[in-house]
């Protein structure tokens, strides 16, 4: 679909949410649920939560659709509702960790890198095993707060930089610069399971 | 892994990995590559991490917590 299709589809999809259009209210359901759902669970690690806000951005999006101003996409404001209930839940949790006072990034990308092992060499069937996968996704979940939600949007799923940051309240430059964090943490992460790995393959 | 090349960059990987910089500067990079096996290294893994998240397969919505939405919504009749 071509972006001016997509506008239009939108719109016409916006107009018969406030006209009260069950179906076109199912619709918005069905598009931007699962993309909520796999922001709020990265985010709080947990299925029950992740329902829960998904449930909270729906029912409040429809209330306050109205008052929608059409700046961002739908998709881009049901995912700053989401982030925003999320954080809310997360504060609650554990306040200390979400604290405003966190230090600021470093605006040069990040410390240096520490693993220096190729793994790249490994058989691909090593990155496919179940263990392969449970470690890529706990290596996303644990990703540093600031740096997820970035990560999560513009590299999983698909939202440009202009989007994410629409999404979470960021300058584009922001986004740029924490997304390359998050890569480069995660690079950090993966060659510690995957450099065993190798490491034991190669004295076996 | 501390000089200043390195660093340097270490800074510009993602927009070097995204296409994103200049022909100028890739063949800067590129020439600091052939030199450098450490951020060879970071390189390789670095694009192979992102390959990994990119094709790895992204949980799904599940069925019960799509009847439970509905049914909060209004939309049971829909579903």
């Amino acid at each position: 679909m071509s972006q001016a299709n997509a506008d239009q589809s939108e719109a016409a999809l916006l107009a018969r949410i406030r006209a009260g259009d069950k179906a076109a209210c199912a619709e918005c359901v069905e598009r931007h649920a699962p993309g909520l759902y796999r922001l709020a669970l990265r985010l709080l690690g947990d299925e029950d939560e992740a329902e829960d806000v998904v449930q909270e951005t729906f029912l409040n999006a429809f209330k306050a659709i109205d008052s929608f101003d059409g700046r961002s996409s739908l998709g881009t404001w049901l995912y700053r509702i989401a982030y925003n209930a999320a954080l809310m839940r997360l504060r609650k949790w554990q306040p200390a960790l979400v604290s405003v006072d966190e230090p600021a990034l470093a605006e040069d990308g990040a410390e240096l890198p520490r693993q220096l092992f190729d793994w790249c060499c490994l058989p691909e069937e090593d990155f496919e095993t179940a263990e392969a996968r449970a470690e890529l996704e706990s290596a996303i979940q644990a990703l540093p707060e600031k740096l997820k939600a970035v990560f999560v949007l513009r590299e999983l799923e698909g939202l440009s930089t202009e989007e994410t940051a629409q999404a979470l309240g960021l300058s584009p430059e922001a986004v740029k610069t924490r997304l390359h964090r998050a890569r480069l943490w995660l690079r950090e992460r993966l060659s510690g399971y995957f450099t065993e790995l190798a490491q034991a393959r190669q004295g076996s | 892994m501390d000089k200043e090349n390195c660093r340097h960059l270490l800074g510009e990987l993602s927009a070097y990995l995204d296409g994103e910089l200049s022909e100028a500067i890739c063949v800067e990079i590129e020439r600091h590559l052939a030199e450098c096996a450490d951020c060879r290294i970071v390189v390789d893994t670095l694009r192979k991490t992102i390959l990994l998240y990119r094709t790895a397969p992204q949980p799904g919505f599940p069925a019960a917590a799509r009847e439970r939405l509905y049914k909060a919504l209004n939309l049971t009749e829909l579903l």
